[in-house]
């Protein structure tokens, strides 16, 4: 589905993703931890087309298509979705209105015809049943006023909408309390199924206690420098990262 | 970033889509601004005496008043010899039915989405046209008569309405209010004039449509609306211009009177041409609109949504003299490329017990500067007073700009006077988030600009409101920072 090759990526000239090589195949849940400032978001905001973010070198293909080459729009048309670390308010365009928006979209892409309103407010009511999305969240103006759970709860609701075929959670768990947590976990993992994958950005064993990965990855100045499955996340909670990094260090050739 | 530059260069490169000339045999009068041409058109349109009085009393005080220099932006020197005063389609100067006008004249306002023909027409809203210094048509007229209401040009009025006319005309916005009133009641063409006798409801949106067509003409129409006791009425302006290199004058008075618990609501959906991306042409949009709340319990409530003009200098104001009187101004007021907005609201509380609010969302991109100024003003016997003003800027890109003129002047201390004000900035992440969402830019830009003027939209007739989201889209087609 996702094969990363040898990822390069800079802002303003300093580089941030220094060879990345990464491969998803449908029904995969990749975790992705890191020490702060590893890189990880950077590789979420690269893979969903950030602007500000300039890839250097290296392939991503993604479904047999040249992901770099569409545009953010594109991206998320073919199935790419990214759970926003800081989702954003945007004030007066409806939650509702916005979803039937980008839902069109999405089908228009594919060459469907609009969702009639009746068949989206159905699968709206379903969705919000299986998510446990507060109603009353769904009629006021996108994460405008809402809290920073509302907002996590909101993207993860959007995801169950839009059906992508990848999904980015960029750091979900920061700022969800234990109860939130729980739930935007099952959310997740209702929504799992042998044709889509996930890929999770997390500082945190917590999350990938509800979460189960199949595989874990240790990003770490630029590169991924560590894979493993599930207990290697165990590892990295007991341990830290120091170890890694010493590790890291020894391999380095001295400049 | 580029992604925004794209976006901005691609409705910056939206090109006007009202800006066809019209090709009509039309009567013009020559350039200059004298007392013969203030004859001239006064017995073009067969004036009585007073009126012709009234208008050349205005030429003498504009003669004499001097140019403003407060506004926050370059004033463009404005050669008055140079504009023509009088420009009419030829043949008739009056039309009977839609049957007498050149069908061309028809054309161009079925090509502006303003079909005349009753049967076409968006079902209740009746409509009169206006054509350079014209009153082409207005429609509905028989049905809107059964009910007792007047809804006609002006110079209609001041043939068979002379009493209302001359009781009102001027008794709001006085000719010496600023020297492009005075200009305007020496030289107005037509305009429409409504009447909403005791205790009617308008059953339909009243609606004017202004056109300018001809080359160097100003336009300088005059509505004059009253509603008397207990009644209600719901009116529209909508106008545009051809797209000319030169600039063109628009210096409009709106008069509106409210009566005992009468009720007046006002939009208006401005588009003239705002000249090119490089600010070459456009009109000079320098209107006088002002109501006033006379009787008791009465209301007044002005709209604007203002998307064109290359300077739009105007402030929609509300004289608050009745006891419980009501005023209220909701404005969006975009500028893009290089156009220039000047605009807000003057809230006069005289009555006891009277209320204003006052909404207003400036958007600026490209170029644009965007000023939104705005009087409160409380007097010694407006026990009670209350004032709710709120006042946002959004700044689309890093070249605009957003003033914000807040005055308040209260002589009166159990008032309460409410300012707040916002600015902020359409975000790369906030387009950035919708693209994720596989919504484009383009269509990023328009749901967040029209979340954000929502406030404002959602008083608009429906009709409208939609007409106005697509304006605000057009207008802003080239925008992101």
């Amino acid at each position: 589905m996702l094969d990363i090759k040898n990822l390069h990526a800079a802002v303003e000239g300093n580089a941030i993703l220094k060879g990345i090589n990464l491969t998803v195949k449908p029904g995969e849940v990749h975790a992705i931890m890191g020490p702060n400032g590893s890189g990880k978001s950077s590789l979420a905001s690269v893979l969903a087309g950030r602007e500000s973010y300039e890839v250097t070198d290296g392939s991503v293909d993604f479904l047999g298509k040249d992901l770099l080459d569409m545009s953010p729009e594109v991206r998320a048309r073919e199935g790419l979705f990214l759970a926003f670390q800081y989702p954003v308010e945007i004030p007066g365009v409806s939650n509702i209105n916005f979803l039937k928006t980008a839902v069109n979209e999405i089908r228009a892409y594919h060459g469907e015809p609009p969702m009639q309103a009746k068949a989206f407010l159905d699968m709206l009511k379903s969705k919000q049943k299986l998510m446990e999305f507060d109603a009353n969240l769904m009629n006021r103006s996108l994460n405008e006023g809402f809290s920073g759970g509302e907002k996590k709860r909101n993207d993860i609701f959007q995801m169950a909408m839009l059906e992508p075929k990848l999904a980015i959670m960029d750091e979900t768990d920061s700022g969800l309390d234990i109860d939130a947590l729980r739930i935007v976990s099952a959310g997740v993992n209702k929504l799992r199924n042998k044709d889509n994958a996930f890929i999770i950005i997390t500082h945190y064993q917590r999350l990938l206690e509800y979460i189960v990965p199949d595989f874990v990855h240790v990003l770490y100045n630029g590169r991924i420098v560590k894979s493993g499955t599930k207990e290697l996340a165990l590892e990295l909670e007991e341990k830290g990262y120091d170890w890694l990094k010493e590790d890291i260090r020894l391999e380095e050739p001295v400049q | 970033m580029s992604a925004e530059q794209d976006i901005l260069q691609e409705l910056a490169g939206r090109e006007y889509e009202f800006g066809f000339e019209t090709q009509i045999e039309m009567d013009i009068a020559p350039p200059g601004l004298n007392e013969d041409i203030i004859r001239f058109i006064s017995a073009k349109k067969q004036e009585p005496e007073w009126l012709l009085e009234w208008r050349l009393k205005g030429f003498q005080l504009f003669q004499k008043l001097t140019m403003p220099n407060w506004q926050n932006f370059k004033l463009p020197e404005v050669d008055f010899q140079a504009v023509s005063y009088y420009a009419a389609p030829k043949n008739k100067v009056k039309y009977n039915s839609l049957d007498e006008v050149d069908p061309e004249l028809l054309r161009t306002f079925e090509k502006l989405g303003i079909p005349l023909e009753e049967q076409k027409m968006l079902s209740g809203v009746a409509v009169d046209a206006v054509f350079d210094s014209i009153s082409v048509a207005t429609t509905f007229k028989a049905q809107l008569h059964e009910l007792g209401i007047i809804f006609c040009s002006f110079g209609e009025a001041v043939q068979e309405h002379p009493e209302l006319v001359k009781k009102y005309l001027g008794t709001v916005v006085p000719q010496s209010d600023n020297i492009y009133a005075a200009l305007n009641s020496a030289v107005f063409s037509d305009g429409s004039f409504v009447y909403i006798p005791k205790g009617v409801r308008c059953p339909m949106e009243l609606s004017t449509y202004f056109r300018i067509n001809a080359k160097n003409t100003g336009q300088f129409e005059r509505t004059l609306i009253i509603a008397d006791d207990s009644s209600y009425v719901s009116y529209l302006e909508g106008c545009t211009a051809p797209m000319r290199d030169e600039n063109q004058l628009h210096a409009a008075v709106v008069e509106l009177i409210a009566l005992d618990h009468a009720e007046i609501k006002y939009s208006t959906v401005q588009n003239w041409y705002p000249g090119d991306k490089d600010g070459k042409g456009g009109i000079y949009n320098f209107v006088t609109k002002r109501g006033i709340c006379k009787g008791k319990s009465s209301k007044i409530s002005w709209t604007q949504v203002e998307t064109g003009s290359a300077i739009t200098w105007k402030y929609p104001g509300v004289i608050l003299q009745g006891d419980n009187s009501i005023g209220e101004f909701y404005s969006v007021a975009v500028t893009a490329n290089k156009q220039v907005a000047d605009t807000g609201t003057k809230m006069v509380h005289i009555g006891k017990n009277t209320k204003s609010r006052i909404i207003s969302k400036g958007i600026s991109a490209g170029h644009g500067h965007n000023t939104y100024r705005g009087l409160v003003k409380v007097g010694p016997n407006a026990t009670n007073a209350r004032n709710f003003t709120q006042c946002d800027s959004l700044l689309i890109g890093d070249r605009c700009g957003a003033h914000t003129f807040p005055y308040i002047e209260s002589k009166n201390n159990t008032a309460m006077v409410e300012h707040e004000a916002t600015t902020s900035k359409i975000g790369e992440d906030q387009v950035f988030y919708l693209n994720q969402r596989g919504i484009d830019n383009e269509q990023a830009v328009n749901m967040i600009v029209n979340g954000y003027a929502k406030e404002v939209l959602n008083q608009l007739p429906m009709e409208f409101a939609v007409e106005a989201q697509k304006l605000l889209s057009i207008t802003l087609e080239g925008s992101v920072g």
